[in-house]
Formats: structure tokens, C-alpha cells, sequence
């Protein structure tokens, strides 16, 4: 007996050259002839660009060219927005070279091209810009503002998008309580280990594109539309690919510029960004201010949610800019029952980078926002905020669910894993610390933060992405062939940049074919190797591109029992497989599906009508999503002196449904809270007035380390997910959608005895200080 | 990031070294690089020249010279605060030498030239000054000693001249009944500190004999807490302690930055600047 390969906690096959520096990134890479190009970058938030004088940098040595927007105005088209989430949204036209007026600080004005990256970058100091300054817009509330300064032509406003669902004025009319809270959602810099890197080659008819994305096809794609160059001429790679985050999930203004450079010189372009070039122009991610409103019975019981979003778009719409707050729409009711909810969004330009997904992409938002409010409803009607929670989540037996919000939730068991969390963190002994540091005054105080998330993964059913009006399917491919020597590899539309894909792959197929988990490889992240694919984002790469590559495998399956029994002279029904072998059902006699395998190499002797191969392939499209829950409950310490707030412990009981390796989860699970906390406590991108950006620097924009961060007491409880065979529902973005809300909540917690009823994101000592002096005085 | 065209040459004396800087006045002694390198790289620094005094014998070391520590300017932060010298005869370095940065940066920065740097934000020069260590230099004219008082002229601005190098720091011993105590206040391990307090605390039968405390990130230089300093003499272990460091912020002038405003950093030091003492008169 053959020990099944799925649960198992295997060793990532991609560590040991992840780990020995045999790693391909797009930076290392190197092709005969290879240019290097710079961006000059426009150091205003908004200005009419009124002359560029390149012709300094043209005449240095080792320069190739130097060009402005205007010279690459007449081919360089407008950056796609795949995402027109309204019928009246206002997409501004958006080169990827400035041309006649920057909008934000960082916005490329020029470029260089040069034998080195040196010469191109001390180049760029010849260049001259002639900037006439136009206001800065920086505020969102302000900038919708009647007399507020412009940032393009038709306005500040984008969209602006409502969604009813029961009767709201009836649910607050005569409510017993309602409570009102505006949150502030700051901004975030995605902030991915390896940088973005590009090189375009060109052999003067086809083109490659080696980039740092987790979207090879849709950037084919999409490449193909805004350059001209016919989709089969162009052929995009992700190599190794250092993590991404939702920030390479993007059609970027230098993957454009690198290949249309690469066409008007004939010859290899690379560019690769610096950190605090990164810091600006990789787009960011959250900046939503949320008014929210909740109406409840006395008991705490929800009547109906009332909630309000400006959400920053930044200066353009990029790929999804305008969808990802509302991601977030079907779920800021989470997994609480309720009789009417109203989500309303206003997507706002302004002078900033634009923002764009960002691990989790509007479920953090909304999340957030509904964690919070429970604990600020349990607060209102003076009930723990675990008891508020249960006398409005879904029961276990009350599965399948139609939630208010129009989704259908298909499994779930909060009671359980509430309750081994409860269990796990000891909350009841934290309760009584608690109280006894409150009754001694004691400086520093005890918080404890709960967060009972649900999200929505697998993005997403194609039907689901029609009635958003998105651009695109939510399908995955994969396929499956058997090499001559029995040997399997595998070929994945999913296109991982660290989470494991090839070594879960491989369990999967190692299940379903029965052979040894080495004798897996999986290919990936290349659209010449990878004919189809949707790529990797959204916590959807195992429970959609997983199920096509399992599909696919049961496919081969099938081919070869039709070749088995005509080897084993008997009927296809009198097989059975087990551990990798077709067997005739009461004798001895079989043959193993790699020993099929050859067989069709050869093919000898095959019967009527069988092509001599064990390929096949799937493209799975789901029905639903699949809802991962779970629990996450945190324990902090506020010094009341100083402010500072420290985490004493965490604890998560995830149900993400069935795990198909542990190991990888739990590394999900501990990035996904460690980069949550992040937000609650840490991170913040800060712009000034005049729209510079103050956080270029990771001196300026702090990333929590190990050092920085509690051991986390991780479990899980498994309800499986009814959307795919695999039953598996998604992790990649939990930890973070969960964390955030679990932080504050604590830190609130803390404080509250003194009044204390939000203290805003990142809650830096210097904010929990300015609140605790604010009700001292 | 990549920095500007420069020069650079690696001597491997000191007199070599002095010539080389005297030679060009837009040249920058370069040492372990934790600091100038992303000056350089962020092009906010455009030197000519980098001389790299890393091969230089002279500046190396830690060694006990009787009534005082001496410390090479190219020490490393992780040798200084591994040496027995630096725990036996001035204790307070090797407390704020291991809070500097990560375990990464401590092994290639160096005591002198994070010194020289003279960011009041850095951790050591507020020791220095708390410690009242003289400073050696030497240029081709010769050697001076500059004490930590005046060493320190503005934000990254030292008493160093054009063509001068950083050889050493001569850290007094200060002896028996001493406690000593480095509170650093950041909000991640690796930040700089919002603000830092090196208290040196000599006690005598129950009481603080004498206290000298450095502040870090106070000013645009470190400084001394000399109210405070002034307010402990004399006073009880106890709840005066409390009521002495209420002083701490007197006369400081603090920046305002991403991290803090200068009235948060006020009170910090009082805070910050009442733990440390605690802590040093605790200290064994």
C-alpha cells in the first residue's frame, strides 16, 4: 500500500535551488547584445510637462538613445483597466510615459538606453524637464470637493457603485442600537522580496518578454492588444518569480516601454527597479476610508449593515484598480446573518500611484470593517465579543447558506473552530489578567482581539466575473503527459512565485496516477510551455488550476485502461487501479500505468482507435467560490506610558478545507498573519501635501522581522469545500485577511476602559500615546 | 541605486590614508559602509573619491590601556560588543553596541565610522558622550584629540577636519559602583531609535552618587540630560527618581519626523530616561 502523497508535509521540491542561489530571476538573466534602460521619473505629483530635453543624455558615452513621452507617443498606447466595474466609470487614457502632464510622483518622463546599467543611470541626470506645477491632490474627501483641483479633466470621481440587498431603513429604523464608525484603511506598499526585473528580445518578427509577473498570459494578452504585435509573436516568461503579493498581478507602464524599446532598437532591453524606485511605482494597495454603520437588537443580534467606501484610486486605473474594493462587497457581511446590508464604493482619483490588489484585494477591507464593528457592537450592548459573534454567525448545520449579499456558502463550521482556538489561546486566563491588570492600574494593559474571518476564494466562476463585468474568464488549465520512461510531467496555467506549486502538484498527481511523487516535474510561467492559462492570484491556483491538473490525470487514467485491457486481453469494467496499476479484478495479472506509458512510445500494439500517448488536458471552471474561515485570536500589551504595543500571542485555527501539504499552509499561514499585523501595527505609505511620497526607503516604511513577531500557535479544523473534487478552498490570503482586524481589535480592547474606541492603522506607539492623551485630558 | 562615478583607493597605512585625503577635499573615508553606501547609492552623496581604510592595521582592535578602553575606529559593532575588554572596562558600549541595527549590518559597521557619521540618531554617539570618551584623529599634520563634548556639531556633522580620519576612541573606565543602562525605543528591531537614553549611575549607599545620561535622537547632535543629570545627585533610590528624569527633555531640541513628533519625543525621554536609571542602579 502506496502512502497517500496528499496531506503528506513534503519538502518544497523548488527549496534546494531556491536555497543554493541556483535560482533563475529575471535580473540574472542575459542576452547577446543586451541594452539596459533607466526611467527618469517625474518628481511632481501633478504638472504640465511643458519641454524634455533628452539630447543631453544622447550624446554620453555608452548611451544608445534617450527618449521622451513624446517621442514614444505615437506607438506607445494606454495601459489596459480590465475591470470597468460600472456602466458610466471614467477610464482616463494612460501612457506609459508621461506625456503632456505627470499625475503622480514617480511617473516615468524619459528613459535612457544603454550599453550599462551605470551609464544609464548617471545618464539620466542630463536630462532636462520642464515642469509647469498643477495642485497636488492628495485627500480623498477633499477631492471630491466641488472646488477641488482637478486631477484629470472629468473630475475626481471614477465610479460610483451601490448595492442593496433588503430593506436598510427598515433594519435601523426603530433599532435599539447603532453603532457608527468611520475606519481608515491606510495605504500599503507591496512589498515583494524580488523586485520588478524586465527583459524584451526581439529576433525583428517575434518577441520575448521575461518579466517578474504572476501573469504571464493575461500579459500576453494584454501586451499584444496595447503594442500591436500579434499575440502569436509574442511569447512571455516568469521565470523564477520572488513573491508578488498581488503587486505582479499587474500589465505595468515598464513591461510596455521594455518591448517597445526592444522593437525600435532591435536589440535586448533589461531594466531592473531599485527598492525605492519600487516603493513608488509598483502599485499599491488598501486606502479606503470606511464609514460604517451597524443596527442591532439590544442582544446584540444584527438587523442590517450600512457601509460607505471612498476608495483611492490613485492617479489612473490600472489593470483592476476600480474592482478590488469591490471584491470586498459580497463579504463585509461575512458569516453573520443579517436582514438588510447596503455596500456603497466611490472610487476617487488622486495625485498618487495608483493602487491595485494587494494580498487579499478588498476581502482585508471589508473584514476589517466587520470585525471591527463586532467588537464594537459587543462593547454597545456589553457582551463578550466571542458571545456577539455567536448569536449572529451561520450554524454549522445551517449549510449551504444564502448569505444576504447574494453568495451561497457552502460549508463551514465557525462553532469549531472558534472553539479550539478559545481552547488553544486560553482565553478565559487572559480574561482574568486582563481584569486583574485593569484593577491595578497596572501601565501596561491587556488586550485580546478576536477575528472570526470568512473569505472568498478561487477567483473565480466565469459566470460570477460576466455579471461583475470583468474582462476576463476565471478558468484554469492544466496539462498531463506520460513520458516514454513512465516519467510525468506536468504543465500548469497557475504561474507560482513562491508558493509551492510544483511540489503540491506533484502530490496530486502522485495520487491520482500512482506513481512516485519524484517521478512529477511541473512546468510553469512560460505561454510557449504553458499554452493556457489564467495565472496565479487570489488564493484560486490549487482550487481551480489544482483541479485541472487532477482532471487531466483522470483523463490519462482513462486512456490507459482502455490500453490496459486491451494488453490484459479483458474488458475495460474488469480493471481495477490501485497504486499505479491496472489490475484484472481476481488475478494476478496487471500492468502499471508507467509501463502503459512506454507502450505507447512504442506502439507496437495498440488496439483500433487508441493514439499512441497518455496526454490529456483540462481547463476546470468552478461553480463558486470555496469560503476558507477560521478563528485568530491575539493577545497584546500596551505600555501606556510609551505606547508601544506588543504582541504576547497569537493564535489561528484556519478551516481551509483539506490540505493537500501541510508544510506549504503553514508557511502561508505565518507570511499571511505576519504581513496582516503588518498592517495593523507597522506598515503605512505616507504621502506630504504636495503628493511626494515620504516612505521610499524601508528606513521610512518599516517591515516587521521574525524579531518583530510572537511564535504563532497555528491549528486547523477541516469542513471540506464542496465547489471541487479536491474539497480544498484556498490559503494564500487568510492570514492576512484574518490578522488585521484580530491586532486592533486588541489594542482597542486595551484601551477601552480609558475611553478609547479606535485607534487608526498602523497603531504606532506615537497614535495609542496621542489617544490615551487625548482622554487624559 | 546605483551610486555616481567615484574613485576609490584601499591603503594600507594610515599615513598612506591621511595622503589620500589630503590630496582631494571631495574624497570620503569609507569604512564599514552601513551608512555612506546608501548615501551613495541613493545619490545623495557625490564624492570623488572613497578612500577605503579597511586594510588599515592601525585602526583595528580593542585594546585596554590601563585607565581607559581604546577602541580602533574599524572595530566592528559585533567585536565590540563580544569583547571582554569593552564588558570589564566600559560596559555601557556593549550594551548599545548590540542594539545597533541587525546581527548583518553589526558585523560589517564599525564603531568609529558610525561615530564619525554623527547621526544623533545612531546609538553610540549618545554613549560616547554619556561616557565623556575622547575621540583621536590623525591627519597628515599629525594627531588630535577632540573630547566626545565637542566632537558632535550638527546632523551628520562631526569636528572632524578635511583630511582627518577617525583612528580611535578612548573610553574612560569608570570603575567600581557604577550601573549602566542603554534603553533604546524603536518600533521594529532593526529602526533606528524614535529615542534612546545611555545612563551611566554611580551609587552610594542607597543613594545616586552621580549620573551621566546621554540622549539619542533628542537633538541635532546627542546630548546630555544635565537637569537631570544635576536633579539625581544626591537622591534615594526610589520614587525621586521618577520626579529627577521628569527633567530629562530640558533643553533638547528634538526633529520631527515620520516616526515622532517632538512632543512625543519629550515625554519619551523623561519615560525612556527614568527606566534607564532604573535599570543601571539595578544593574549589578
Amino acid at each position: 500500500m502506496t502512502v497517500q502523497e496528499v496531506g503528506q508535509p513534503r519538502r518544497r521540491k523548488e527549496d534546494a535551488k531556491l536555497l543554493t542561489g541556483r535560482t533563475q530571476w529575471t535580473d540574472n538573466l542575459s542576452r547577446p547584445g543586451m541594452l539596459h534602460v533607466t526611467f527618469l521619473r517625474s518628481p511632481m505629483a501633478h504638472a504640465r510637462i511643458t519641454g524634455v530635453d533628452v539630447s543631453g543624455a544622447r550624446g554620453l558615452p555608452g548611451v544608445v538613445a534617450a527618449f521622451s513621452g513624446q517621442d514614444l507617443a505615437a506607438e506607445q498606447g494606454s495601459l489596459p483597466c480590465a475591470w470597468p466595474v460600472t456602466e458610466d466609470i471614467v477610464i482616463p487614457d494612460h501612457p506609459p510615459m508621461a506625456v503632456s502632464e505627470v499625475r503622480y510622483v514617480g511617473e516615468a518622463v524619459a528613459c535612457v538606453i544603454a550599453v550599462d546599467r551605470y551609464r544609464a543611470a548617471d545618464a539620466l541626470e542630463a536630462i532636462e524637464v520642464d515642469y509647469e506645477p498643477l495642485p497636488a491632490v492628495v485627500d480623498m474627501t477633499q477631492a471630491l470637493s466641488a472646488d477641488s483641483p482637478k486631477v484629470h479633466e472629468t473630475g475626481n470621481k471614477a465610479y460610483e457603485m451601490t448595492a442593496d440587498f433588503g430593506d436598510i431603513e427598515a433594519a435601523f429604523r426603530d433599532a435599539p442600537v447603532v453603532v457608527d464608525r468611520t475606519f481608515v484603511q491606510q495605504r500599503l506598499i507591496p512589498t515583494a522580496m524580488e523586485p520588478r526585473a524586465i527583459l524584451a528580445d526581439t529576433d525583428g518578427e517575434s518577441f520575448t518578454l521575461w518579466s517578474s509577473t504572476q501573469i504571464p498570459h493575461v500579459l500576453r494578452v494584454m501586451l499584444a492588444v496595447v503594442t500591436g504585435i500579434p499575440e502569436h509573436k509574442l511569447r512571455v516568461i516568469a521565470p523564477d518569480v520572488g513573491g508578488g503579493f498581488g503587486s505582479k498581478l499587474q500589465v505595468t507602464a515598464e513591461e510596455v516601454l521594455c518591448l517597445l524599446l526592444a522593437r525600435k532598437l532591435g536589440r535586448p532591453v533589461k531594466w531592473t527597479e531599485s527598492r525605492s524606485e519600487g516603493n513608488l511605482t509598483v502599485h499599491h494597495g488598501r486606502d479606503q476610508i470606511q464609514h460604517v454603520r451597524l443596527a442591532a437588537e439590544a442582544d446584540g443580534r444584527i438587523r442590517g449593515l450600512q457601509v460607505s467606501l471612498l476608495a483611492d484610486m490613485g492617479a489612473y486605473l490600472m489593470l483592476l484598480t476600480p474592482g478590488i474594493p469591490l471584491l470586498g462587497a459580497s463579504m463585509c457581511n461575512a458569516i453573520y446573518k443579517m436582514d438588510a446590508y447596503q455596500f456603497n464604493c466611490t472610487g476617487v482619483f488622486t495625485t498618487k500611484m495608483p493602487t491595485d490588489a494587494y494580498r487579499g484585494a478588498g476581502r482585508p477591507e471589508a473584514t476589517f470593517l466587520i470585525e471591527r464593528m463586532m467588537d464594537e457592537l459587543a462593547a454597545a450592548v456589553n457582551v463578550d465579543p466571542i458571545e456577539v459573534r455567536r448569536r449572529n454567525w451561520i450554524r454549522h448545520e445551517e449549510f449551504p447558506y444564502a448569505t444576504i449579499s447574494g453568495l451561497t456558502y457552502d460549508s463551514g463550521n465557525y462553532e469549531a473552530a472558534t472553539d479550539r482556538a478559545l481552547s488553544l489561546f486560553g482565553y478565559d486566563k487572559l480574561r482574568a489578567e486582563q481584569a486583574d491588570r485593569r484593577d491595578r492600574g497596572d501601565p501596561v494593559q491587556l488586550g485580546i482581539g478576536v477575528s472570526t474571518y470568512t473569505e472568498m476564494c478561487g477567483l473565480a466562476p466565469s459566470r460570477w466575473l460576466a455579471d461583475a463585468n470583468f474582462g476576463a474568464g476565471g478558468w484554469e488549465h492544466g496539462s498531463v503527459r506520460m513520458l516514454p520512461t513512465g516519467k510525468v510531467e506536468v504543465i500548469t496555467g497557475t504561474s507560482p512565485h513562491g508558493q509551492g506549486h510544483v511540489t503540491s502538484w506533484s502530490q496530486i498527481v502522485a495520487d491520482a496516477l500512482g506513481v512516485p511523487f519524484e517521478d512529477v516535474t511541473v512546468l510553469h510561467g512560460d505561454t510557449a510551455i504553458a499554452h493556457k492559462g489564467m495565472d496565479t492570484y487570489g488564493s484560486r491556483s490549487l482550487v481551480i488550476g489544482g483541479v485541472a491538473v487532477l482532471k487531466a490525470c483522470e483523463k490519462v487514467k482513462e486512456k490507459a485502461r482502455k490500453l490496459a485491457a486491451y494488453v490484459l486481453e479483458c474488458s475495460p469494467d474488469d480493471l481495477e487501479f490501485e497504486a499505479g496499476a491496472f489490475k484484472v479484478r481476481g488475478t494476478d495479472s496487471s500492468k502499471t500505468i508507467q509501463e502503459l506509458a512506454y507502450a505507447t512510445f512504442t506502439a507496437h500494439d495498440l488496439p483500433e482507435g487508441v493514439e499512441p500517448n497518455l496526454d490529456s488536458d483540462a481547463t476546470f471552471d468552478p461553480d463558486n467560490y470555496s469560503f476558507p474561515h477560521g478563528t485568530h485570536l491575539c493577545a497584546v500589551e500596551v505600555d501606556t506610558e510609551t505606547g508601544m504595543v506588543k504582541l504576547r500571542s497569537y493564535v489561528a485555527v484556519d478551516d481551509i478545507g483539506k490540505v493537500v501539504n501541510p508544510l506549504i499552509v503553514e508557511g502561508q499561514v505565518h507570511g499571511g498573519i505576519a504581513q496582516g499585523i503588518a498592517q495593523a501595527l507597522f506598515e503605512e505609505a505616507t504621502y506630504d501635501a504636495e503628493g511626494n511620497l515620504l516612505t521610499t526607503t524601508m528606513a521610512d516604511y518599516l517591515l516587521p522581522s521574525a524579531a518583530d513577531l510572537p511564535m504563532f500557535t497555528l491549528d486547523r479544523t477541516e469542513t471540506p469545500a464542496t465547489s471541487n473534487p479536491l474539497g480544498a478552498k484556498g490559503v494564500g490570503e487568510a492570514g492576512t485577511i484574518a490578522s488585521t482586524p484580530a491586532v486592533v481589535n486588541a489594542v482597542v480592547d486595551a484601551l477601552r476602559p480609558y475611553g478609547i474606541e479606535d485607534v487608526r492603522m498602523p497603531c504606532t506607539p506615537e497614535r495609542v500615546w496621542r489617544a490615551l492623551e487625548g482622554v487624559r485630558r | 541605486m546605483i551610486p555616481a562615478q567615484f574613485d576609490y583607493e584601499r591603503p594600507t597605512s594610515l599615513e598612506q590614508a591621511c595622503q589620500a585625503l589630503a590630496s582631494d577635499e571631495d574624497a570620503k573615508v569609507l569604512a564599514g559602509g552601513q551608512s555612506l553606501l546608501p548615501l551613495l547609492r541613493l545619490r545623495l552623496a557625490y564624492p570623488s573619491k572613497l578612500v577605503d581604510v579597511g586594510r588599515i592595521a592601525e585602526l583595528k582592535g580593542v585594546h585596554d590601556r590601563g585607565d581607559h578602553v581604546f577602541i580602533g575606529a574599524m572595530a566592528t559593532h559585533d567585536e565590540v560588543l563580544r569583547s571582554p575588554v569593552v564588558r570589564d572596562g566600559c560596559p555601557l558600549v556593549a550594551l548599545a553596541a548590540a542594539q545597533v541595527a541587525d546581527p548583518a549590518i553589526r558585523h560589517r559597521g564599525t564603531f568609529g565610522g558610525s561615530l564619525a557619521h554623527a547621526d544623533p540618531a545612531g546609538d553610540l554617539p549618545a554613549v560616547a558622550l554619556a561616557l565623556e570618551a575622547v575621540f583621536v584623529a590623525a591627519s597628515a599634520q599629525g594627531e588630535r584629540e577632540i573630547p566626545a563634548a565637542a566632537f558632535f556639531v550638527d546632523y551628520w556633522e562631526s569636528a572632524l577636519r578635511q583630511g582627518e580620519i577617525l583612528t580611535g576612541v578612548k573610553v574612560p573606565k569608570l570603575g567600581a559602583g557604577w550601573g549602566f543602562h542603554y534603553e533604546k525605543f524603536h518600533r521594529t528591531a532593526q529602526a533606528w531609535a524614535i529615542v534612546g537614553v545611555a545612563a551611566a549611575v554611580r551609587r552610594s549607599n542607597g543613594s545616586i552618587a552621580e549620573a551621566r545620561i546621554g540622549l539619542t535622537n533628542m537633538g541635532a547632535t546627542p546630548v546630555r540630560a544635565r537637569a537631570t543629570e544635576a536633579a539625581l545627585q544626591g537622591v534615594e533610590l526610589g520614587d525621586q527618581v521618577r520626579q529627577a528624569c521628569e527633567e530629562a527633555a530640558a533643553d533638547t531640541s528634538p526633529p520631527a519626523d515620520l516616526h515622532a513628533q517632538p512632543d512625543y519625543r519629550r515625554h519619551l525621554a523623561r519615560v525612556l530616561t527614568h527606566r534607564a536609571v532604573r535599570t543601571a542602579t539595578a544593574s549589578p
